[in-house]
């Protein structure tokens, strides 16, 4: 049932908003492993202070999209622009270079070293010995941590040994620490608790009135309904279509995820169903 | 009732004794996987002096075991951070003998024709070649395993044949012999010691270093406000570790010179020997001191650099150092680097302590190398290791070694019992891993 043509839109999906104002654009990218296309020519922009929910069923290519522009995997084929300059982004250090901290589904994270040491992995904060500043490490560590999960007291202990939630927290906090200007994240909430996640929410929706530009995957639609400014659906792969929260209901949303249907409201992309 | 209680009596002094002892476990903030091995080799030590009709536990023996365990200790610790980033360097011993040759034709045969063979500079030069060319086979390694995916296991696997088959070809076979004056100092024996004076002095500057860091370390915790540990268990830490100091320099400082050295120092130095002979100390051997400092730098290192930070970040996730920007190709390029260096420092001592380079030097190094840094807590499992630990695995390996060898043990059984010590080091070593986690 599936098409690979696009349908009635030509306009570019950019229309909607002023060219000026697009942090990131990802056009035409993809990458397969072995045979399975995991991302099939898909485009999705972000704009300034933006916050972009990102959804679609499991193993739907959500986390292999933005890990191309996280640098954890390089594309086969595509562009990325990031501030309207063309970017060469080849692994996780180019894109941290661009200011994109992404906190990933597995959160990455150095299981065996203390909180500070992960959330300063590949930054240390160093002495004027150019020995390690454990100390002013360990200082803003607590700062940061006290604003995500005010609980939280195991500074001294490897991250092997938090909770799933802590673990999460953690992987927020080192996302945060480093100002950055585009922020991908990938489930952040999955293991916390309500009053964490709320804690999650309060924190994007400041980060968003900072200016922040915000990738969001998430599987919570109504957390999606609160946050996102825009909703892209992808499927088996490919782009669905994008649209702005208030344009789309709950379920016309939903049969973007299950039946890969594009609504009125919607831009359709290439993965979208032809009606 | 009273039956009762004269049982209930002696389970509660057994009670109380083991909290006393958990007590002053956390209060001194110890490892208790350290103070076990350190326990270990005590009894290592005791046993072999009792078997040995007490000639294990002598100055002249301790005095020996130190300068043999110098060149596996060094390499240890290299060794450290490659199983730490779950890798594994099987090689080391053949670099040392491919190194060592090198140093040892560098001496004897092209230095001196170039400066004289009186130079003060040979040795610098002979040891900065050695250095070099370690670290150049090393990265060789490191970048074959960082940058071409080949395993460590199989690029230094090869690395241990290549190499050795290289240690051949340096001078087809034939064993390079006497070494340069100076350069043999590296290995220990009656001059290669810094004598009486002296290591009192390096045993009062570690002793002014231990009571230094315990006093930072404390007023560091009390800045920021971190739990302090009681002030009984801090002066037991310091006085304890100041003991062990000038307890190891006092041995050290009882092995005289033998008497025909003795003789021979007193005629060239116009002293007249008096009739119950001339006491004239050894000290500590600069090999041991070189270990030390390499000891003491690599800890440094591992502990307080960058390097160190994502070492120990790659060993215990690959992926996220990966996703966290660190160059981790390049770190394990460095990791053998630094490798290749260290098997060269310990090729150096042990080719000044043989005073000849062999073909077959360092053959099966690797073994107690590897060996030393799990005993001494390194876990293959990466992640998790530290320099001390690796060092005095080494001395555990060296003691063993040598504990046989006193008791005319034959050399492959010897050989039978390092292997049974290390598969039941590292089976204990699970176990107590598994029951702290
Ligand atoms: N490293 C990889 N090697 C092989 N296949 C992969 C790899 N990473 C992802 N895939 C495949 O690509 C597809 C997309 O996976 P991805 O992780 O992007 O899904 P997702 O949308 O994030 O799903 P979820 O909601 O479960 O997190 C899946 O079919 C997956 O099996
Ligand atoms: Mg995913």
């Amino acid at each position: 049932m599936q098409t690979q043509s696009t349908t009635q839109s030509n306009t570019p999906s950019t229309s909607q908003t002023n060219d000026t104002s697009t942090v990131v654009s990802m056009q035409d990218c993809s990458i397969s492993f072995g045979g399975i296309h995991a991302v099939d020519h898909a485009s999705l922009d972000l704009h300034k202070g933006e916050v972009v929910a990102l959804l679609g069923h499991n193993g739907a290519g959500k986390s292999t999209f933005i890990k191309l522009l996280s640098g954890a995997y390089k594309r086969d084929s595509g562009t990325i622009h990031i501030r309207g300059e063309e970017a060469s982004i080849n692994n996780p250090r180019d894109a941290k270079a661009y200011g994109i901290e992404t906190i990933y589904q597995t959160l990455a994270l150095a299981d065996n070293v203390d909180t500070a040491a992960n959330l300063y992995l590949g930054r240390e904060l160093r002495t004027a010995w150019g020995t390690l500043d454990d100390v002013a490490m360990e200082a803003r560590a607590r700062e940061v941590m006290g604003r995500l999960n005010p609980r939280f007291e195991r500074f001294k202990e490897p991250v092997k040994a938090l909770s799933g939630g802590q673990r999460q927290s953690v992987a927020i906090a080192r996302a945060i620490l480093f100002n950055a200007q585009i922020l991908i994240m990938d489930e952040p909430t999955a293991a916390l608790g309500p009053q964490e996640t709320a804690q999650v929410g309060e924190l994007i929706k400041q980060l968003k009135a900072d200016g922040i530009s915000i990738f969001l995957i998430s599987h919570d639609i109504e957390d999606v309904f609160d946050l996102a400014d825009r909703v892209a659906v992808m499927k088996n792969g490919q782009m669905v279509g994008t649209a702005p929260v208030n344009a789309v209901t709950r379920d016309e949303v939903l049969g973007m995820i299950i039946l890969g249907k594009c609504p009125p409201g919607a831009t359709p992309g290439p993965g979208a169903v032809q009606s | 009732m009273s039956n009762s209680s004269s049982t209930a009596s002696p389970e509660g002094a057994r009670a109380s004794e083991a909290s006393a002892l958990a007590r002053f476990v956390r209060a001194t903030e110890v490892d208790t996987r350290m103070l076990g091995m350190l326990g270990a080799l005590l009894l290592i030590w005791v046993v072999f002096h009792l078997v040995s009709d007490s000639r294990f536990l002598t100055p002249r023996n301790l005095w020996n075991l130190s300068v043999q365990t110098s060149s596996v200790a060094i390499m240890s610790t290299g060794m450290v951070l490659i199983i730490v980033t779950r890798h594994i360097d099987l090689s080391v011993g053949s670099i040392l003998g491919f190194v060592a040759m090198v140093m040892g034709v560098t001496q004897t045969a092209l230095l001196p024709d170039m400066l004289g063979s009186d130079s003060a500079a040979i040795w610098v030069l002979t040891l900065a070649i050695g250095i070099v060319i370690g670290a150049f086979i090393g990265g060789i390694h490191g970048y074959v395993i960082a940058y071409l995916n080949v395993p460590a296991f199989i690029v230094t696997l090869g690395g241990l044949l290549i190499w050795r088959g290289a240690a051949w070809w340096v001078t087809s076979g034939q064993t390079v012999a006497p070494m340069n004056q100076t350069f043999r100092l590296m290995g220990g024996g009656p001059y290669g010691a810094i004598g009486a004076y002296w290591s009192w002095v390096v045993g009062a500057i570690a002793c002014i270093g231990i009571i230094a860091l315990n006093v930072m370390g404390r007023r560091n915790r009390k800045r920021f406000n971190f739990p302090l540990r009681p002030l009984w268990a801090e002066l037991t830490l310091v006085v304890v570790g100041c003991l062990a100091v000038l307890g190891a320099v006092n041995v050290a400082n009882s092995y005289p010179w033998p008497k025909g050295i003795v003789k021979r120092y007193a005629a060239s130095n116009n002293i007249d020997v008096p009739d119950g002979g001339l006491f004239i100390a050894h000290g500590i051997a600069i090999p041991v001191l070189i270990a030390i400092g390499v000891g003491i730098i690599m800890t440094f290192i591992a502990t307080r650099t960058r390097f160190g930070r994502y070492v120990f970040a790659m060993g215990g996730n690959p992926e996220a150092a990966e996703l966290a920007g660190i160059n981790t190709r390049w770190v394990t390029m460095k990791i053998f680097i630094l490798m290749g260096a260290l098997c060269a420092i310990a090729g150096a001592i042990s080719t000044a302590r043989l005073n000849a380079s062999t073909n077959a030097q360092g053959t099966l190094d690797e073994l107690l190398v590897i060996a030393a840094a799990v005993i001494g807590g390194t876990s293959l499992g990466g992640g998790i290791g530290t320099i001390v630990g690796a060092m005095i695995g080494a001395v555990v390996m060296q003691s063993l070694q040598s504990g046989m060898v006193l008791l005319g043990v034959d050399a492959p059984f010897q050989n039978v019992v390092v292997g049974i010590v290390l598969v039941v080091a590292v089976w204990l070593d699970g176990l107590y891993r598994r029951r702290s986690v």
